[in-house]
């Protein structure tokens, strides 16, 4: 059914069509409406799980590593400073292989503190060995929450998942979404189901420590079964297509991307004011295209390859930077790519950081700068676009 | 006796004060049980991988979140129905009194149905006897060393079941190695009280404390008929019961058994430090009624 | 699914297989005429290692660190720790 809703709103509703059986909740801008509306399903009936309200998100994500080991399935959402706190939760989720999903509402992290929007805070956590999918709208982000219950609770995968989804832009913001159908849902997603759990009629031990005659192979298992999620991911998004009819792409997304001389790469909402730049730009003559990342991690090398192998040109436009060298999309895709065939140059541009706005003339500026490479050479690798000049030595 | 729940084998120091007051635990506890500990002496020594001391389901995530991952435990066996599981945190004093005092606080203001247990050996032992909030007043350890400007440790021990009754939780115990009835009592006890409870065992620690061997048990029963040790419950917030002591000893019986105290015997600071751990004891014979 | 047989879940009990016996330099030697069958020695053993076997309470020499605990605390002094020709 089509509504007009709260982006949160509409995540909360999702949720609630996964049937989670526990959720643990903490407080923090700008997530917070998330599991305020599932406190409301719970309040009213509509919703049948155990709802803790915890002290802290320290405590939020590791209250679900007992509930999880329990076999229930979990769901809770954090932002920012949660996550940061969250931060050594987050690895021992993914080494004891827990399925837990998540919401990363995405935000800045302090200092300075802010509550707006920027990327740092999940691409800060990429090596703890979550799969990170970037939401580009929305809806996106409902259909989401379904297929990572789906991918993370496989078997051969068992690794937590996060949903990443740009802070106020998309939690905030009032949009018409289509609403999942609850019984849709359970065709699509099977019950929980772990083999193991913490059974008194079944006793078994979770997290021995591991010296180091046993640790590597540990990593490699967990390492494996990351690498598997690439498929999963594709899967998932195409048995979701088939049951709702709605695709945003499985590790990655195209737009106007065929003969594209200049290649922008990105994540998340700004792939909005992306498209409606493209479409400008286009009509002015400029081959001009996008290659949405969808899943930062697994990070999907050969997808990209393909997607960006013909340009002349590549511009990446990510929300963080990384001190002392460049961000995350960036170095990733450079990475990617040196060993391989694909000789496009890549540059890349840090924008929207705290949550500064990002308009079209700004990714009109970035398409002009990247035309300049294929005759110039590039000029500068990478750049923290629009700052304030007086501030500028 | 049954057989115990929890497995030799166990790299546990010869000696050790920690698990008999494990085996105590769960023979009281019975198989029907879930476990959650911390990081601590426990959890290393009961579980390299791939061996485990641990007869009953067992769960060890980080150091300061067993009582948070217990919450989570209780919350789904709530949705499923399984109200009759035993849960338990077993942890360590570290743990316990520092680094893990959030999500304890949290367990209980929530009053979560689980029973927290705390095994006191007074210091991170497992890292190599450094001061914790547990550490008594003068005791060395090698982040309170003796030396030249310190006599051990300068703070006091944080009250910890005096933290645990202020969050109103319905059932809070000291207990000791040395009487094994009265901990198996009390363990039984918090788990027919429906709610949060937490119970302290003192549990000596030769390695940290070092003291002669065989005395493990000899050292927790002084401790309580010094009086340092007071054993008693809370019954929602009501003092109840206590364990009167008959004779009680002077602190300095105890203290000049143990090398983290054997500098007080060596210091003309001795007389004065021994008779503000001599004040400690009384206050408490005096606060729970210890004697007749 | 990888065929490397390690899992996180790790099975009960499983300590068993490692013998702490062999940290041991003294061994208790039980009086069984003087014992008087308390059974304090079984409660207060750290390593779940002196059990009663027909009327006696015998030591578990696979497991017995040689702590000296049960011997301390013997009411009858039935116990006797002594040095261990190995």
């Amino acid at each position: 059914m089509m509504k007009v809703a709260e982006g949160s709103y509409a995540i909360a509703d999702s949720v609630k069509c996964c049937s989670p059986d526990v959720v643990s909740v903490y407080p923090i801008t700008p997530q917070t409406h998330i599991v305020e509306h599932i406190s409301k399903f719970v309040s009213n009936g509509e919703l049948d799980c155990e709802y803790i309200n915890v002290e802290s998100e320290f405590s939020s994500l590791s209250a679900l590593i007992g509930a999880c080991a329990a076999g229930a399935r979990t769901y809770t959402s954090t932002t920012s400073q949660g996550l940061a706190l969250m931060f050594e939760v987050l690895y021992n989720v993914s080494g004891m292989r827990m399925p837990i999903v998540m919401t990363t509402v995405n935000r800045s992290l302090s200092a300075p503190l802010s509550i707006w929007n920027d990327q740092q805070d999940s691409l800060g956590v990429r090596d703890a060995g979550w799969i990170q999918l970037y939401a580009e709208n929305v809806q996106e982000a409902m259909d989401m929450t379904p297929q990572l219950y789906k991918i993370s609770e496989d078997p051969e995968i068992l690794t937590p998942s996060m949903s990443c989804m740009d802070g106020f832009i998309l939690t905030h913001v009032y949009e018409p979404v289509e609403f999942l159908d609850v019984e849709k849902v359970k065709e699509y997603l099977p019950p929980y189901r772990p083999d193991v759990i913490l059974d008194p009629a079944n006793p078994k031990t979770f997290g021995a420590f591991a010296d180091p005659s046993w640790f590597t192979e540990f990593k490699y298992i967990q390492y494996q079964s990351m690498n598997r999620a690439l498929k999963k991911i594709e899967d998932a998004a195409k048995e979701f297509e088939e049951l709702f009819g709605r695709n945003y792409g499985g590790l990655i997304d195209t737009y106007r991307a065929d003969d594209a001389e200049i290649l922008l790469v990105t994540m998340g909402s700004i792939i909005g004011t992306i498209k409606d730049t493209i479409d400008e730009l286009r009509e002015g003559g400029v081959k001009v295209g996008l290659v949405k990342v969808r899943s930062y991690r697994p990070f999907p090398v050969e997808a990209l390859k393909k997607a960006l192998k013909d340009a002349n040109v590549i511009a990446v436009i990510e929300k963080d930077v990384s001190m002392g060298f460049q961000p995350s999309l960036l170095t990733d895709l450079k990475g990617a790519f040196y060993n391989s065939t694909v000789s496009v140059p890549i540059i890349g541009f840090t924008v929207g950081l705290g949550g500064r706005d990002v308009p079209k003339r700004q990714i009109k500026k970035v398409v002009e700068k990247a035309s300049k490479v294929k005759d110039s050479g590039i000029e500068d690798e990478f750049e923290i676009f629009a700052v304030n000049p007086e501030c500028i030595d | 006796m049954q057989e115990s729940l929890f497995a030799p084998g166990h790299r546990a120091c010869a000696g050790c004060g920690m698990p008999t007051a494990i085996k105590l635990v769960l023979d009281a506890a019975g198989p029907n049980t879930i476990v959650a500990s911390p990081t601590g002496c426990l959890e290393v020594t009961s579980t390299p991988y791939p061996e485990s001391s641990w007869k009953v389901p067992w769960i060890h995530s980080l150091f300061e979140n067993a009582a948070a991952v217990a919450s989570g435990v209780e919350a789904a066996l709530k949705k499923f129905g399984k109200t009759d599981t035993n849960l338990l945190v077993i942890g360590g004093d570290g743990s316990t009194f520092d680094i893990g005092m959030g999500c304890i606080s949290g367990m209980f203001d929530r009053n979560h149905n689980v029973t927290y247990v705390c095994y006191d050996n007074e210091a991170y032992m497992n890292t190599g006897v450094q001061m914790s909030g547990s550490t008594p007043f003068c005791a060395s350890t090698t982040t309170t060393p003796i030396g030249k400007e310190s006599l051990g440790n300068p703070g006091r021990k944080k009250d910890m079941p005096a933290i645990a009754v202020a969050h109103h939780i319905p059932y809070v115990a000291t207990a000791s190695i040395a009487y094994p009835a009265d901990l198996r009592r009390k363990v039984r006890k918090s788990l027919d009280i429906k709610g949060s409870a937490y119970i302290q065992i003192n549990a000596p620690c030769i390695t940290g404390w070092s003291y002669a061997d065989g005395t493990t048990i000899e050292q927790s029963r002084l401790v309580v008929e010094t009086c340092l040790w007071p054993l008693y419950e809370y019954v929602n917030g009501q003092l109840t019961e206590v364990k009167k002591v008959r004779r009680k000893k002077p602190v300095e019986e105890y203290l000049k058994l143990q090398g983290r105290y054997k500098h007080i015997f060596r210091t003309e600071d001795g007389a004065d430090i021994v008779a503000q751990i001599q004040a400690i004891a009384d206050a408490n014979a005096e606060k729970f009624g210890l004697l007749d | 699914m990888s065929k490397c047989q390690i899992s996180m879940v790790v099975e009960p009990g499983s300590t068993e297989v490692t013998k702490t016996g062999a940290w041991r330099t003294f061994v208790p030697i039980v009086d069984h005429d003087k014992c008087i069958k308390c059974s304090l020695c079984e409660i207060y053993c750290p390593d779940s290692c002196i059990h009663q076997i027909d009327y006696n309470f015998v030591p578990d020499l696979d497991y017995c660190k040689g702590c000296g605990i049960c011997s301390h605390e013997c009411p009858r002094g039935a116990i006797e720790m002594v040095l261990e020709d190995k």
